[in-house]
């Protein structure tokens, strides 16, 4: 009775509106916090959320689309550190196609699971992510199987129709030596049609700060308030075809600016490696660290003042 | 063309699920903050105790390095002082470091701490700094031995007796 209740849409919709009103105030009593944010967009690395302390982070993806309209895709990341081993992220994502329209195109549930307590030289991590999606999707959040620039150029009004509930599954490799990350991402995905195959992608990156060493002094500008990299992602087929035919790679310069206001802005341009991808996908984000976030969790549960 | 499913995964159950989930990790974690301080102290020991003995004998490059200090202390302002105080002396989530167990310990001991964290109690690793700025904090947790501080609980801490020269302007 109670499911019956909360699915219903005006329900729903107003719940979720309480929600995020909830949770913005909220935030606007927690002190925010100084984040070593990586430059990456699509690659992870292997350094989780701070237990206690939710990012806040909103991205935007611009994508220039040949045989359609360009795009820009937006998401927002509620991202928590539940434990220092355990970090579990929410992402509300839709997109805005040129010339059509502006749409919702559905959630996703991630976690990241540390799976060895200390630092070596390989450090693994276990991501598993639920998507509740439509086919207007454009995040471009990582490219499986045999995506493919083409798939991207219907409008609006018909992609949208398509629902996909998938499951994600990522082995976060990451290996951090004398200033350089270098994290590899291996990727699964199933749709949870029984019908449709696993796909496969990559994502790699490598990163560094621009300087090693801190200045003693709070500055924007100080070369260790960036890091620079560069990232790579694409497809790898799937079980009924695995290989790299149909599939689109692309190569991303990325920077991070870590400013002394606690603010992330990450800048990345991702170019089109061969002829199935689009040829410029130009993203940027914001983000924003709060900590202290779970003590106001436990405060509102009544638990320990 | 792939309407329907075998999960049905709405928006709302999502949500509810994730609020489930936080709800539990805080649920459990109060095993540990309720805790006495003594238990926090002696796992804080213990993880201590842990640390290899060459990763230990390990020496700060920075020693005695006033400015290396300062940057440390921004340093661990922006990254450590959320749980264990502006000063050092700790908070619920974190420990003190002007416990003397801590000041004792060698800077190699410290860096190997910070670069591992304790995970399985709450601290995260932090090799995500380079190596350079995490000899700068372990320079400034040391020289919080000389400095004339209280614990944020306004504590007067054992083994930190104060100094009429302050390890940096």
């Amino acid at each position: 009775m109670f499911a019956h209740v909360i699915l219903k849409p005006a329900l729903r919709k107003f719940a979720c509106a309480i929600f995020f009103l909830t949770l913005f105030l909220s935030l606007l009593s927690c002190r925010s916090s100084w984040a070593q944010e990586s430059p990456y967009i699509v690659t992870y690395d292997h350094y989780l959320e701070e237990p206690g302390s939710l990012e806040v982070e909103y991205f935007s993806t611009f994508g220039t689309q040949r045989g359609g309209n360009d795009f820009d895709a937006f998401w927002a990341e509620f991202e928590y550190g539940v434990t220092a081993w355990w970090t579990t992220e929410v992402y509300v994502a839709g997109q805005t196609t040129f010339h059509d329209s502006t749409i919702f195109t559905g959630t996703r549930w991630e976690n990241r699971f540390r799976l060895l307590q200390r630092e070596h030289v390989v450090n693994p991590v276990l991501y598993i992510e639920f998507e509740n999606t439509n086919g207007a999707d454009k995040i471009l959040k990582e490219v499986e199987g045999h995506d493919v620039e083409s798939d991207f150029a219907d409008p609006n009004g018909e992609s949208r129709k398509e629902h996909d509930h998938e499951l994600e599954l990522k082995l976060l490799l990451s290996s951090t030596f004398k200033g350089w990350n270098v994290a590899v991402n291996p990727i699964a995905t199933k749709n949870l049609l029984p019908s449709e195959p696993w796909e496969f992608a990559y994502a790699i990156g490598a990163s560094r700060p621009l300087a090693l060493k801190a200045s003693p002094r709070r500055c924007s500008f100080c070369p260790e308030n960036f890091i620079a990299g560069v990232e790579m992602y694409g497809g790898l087929g799937d079980t009924e075809s695995a290989g790299l035919h149909d599939t689109s790679h692309y190569l991303a310069p990325v920077v991070a600016w870590n400013l002394p206001s606690d603010w992330t802005v990450r800048l990345s341009s991702g170019f089109g490696l061969n002829d199935n991808s689009h040829r410029l996908l130009l993203r940027w984000g914001l983000s924003r660290e709060f900590a202290g976030f779970g003590e106001l969790l436990e405060h509102f549960l009544g638990g320990r003042r | 063309m792939k309407t329907g499913s075998i999960l049905f995964l709405s928006p709302t159950r999502i949500a509810l699920a994730t609020i489930g989930m936080i709800v539990l990790g805080i649920a459990l974690a109060p095993a540990q903050k309720e805790d006495p301080a003594g238990r926090k102290n002696r796992l804080a020991d213990a993880a201590l105790a842990e640390v290899p003995a060459k990763a230990s004998a390990r020496s700060n490059p920075f020693e005695g390095d006033a400015e290396v200090v300062a940057a440390g202390g921004k340093l661990f302002e922006q990254h450590c002082s959320d749980c264990h105080g502006k000063k050092g002396g700790g908070t619920r989530h974190g420990v003190s470091l002007l416990r003397e167990e801590v000041q004792q310990a060698t800077p190699g001991t410290l860096f190997w701490i910070v670069t591992n964290g304790v995970v399985r109690h709450g601290m995260p690793v932090w090799s995500k700094l380079p190596e350079p700025e995490r000899w700068q904090i372990v320079s400034f947790v040391e020289s919080l031995k000389s400095r004339p501080i209280k614990s944020e609980a306004g504590q007067s801490q054992p083994g930190n007796p104060p100094s009429p020269k302050p390890a940096f302007p």
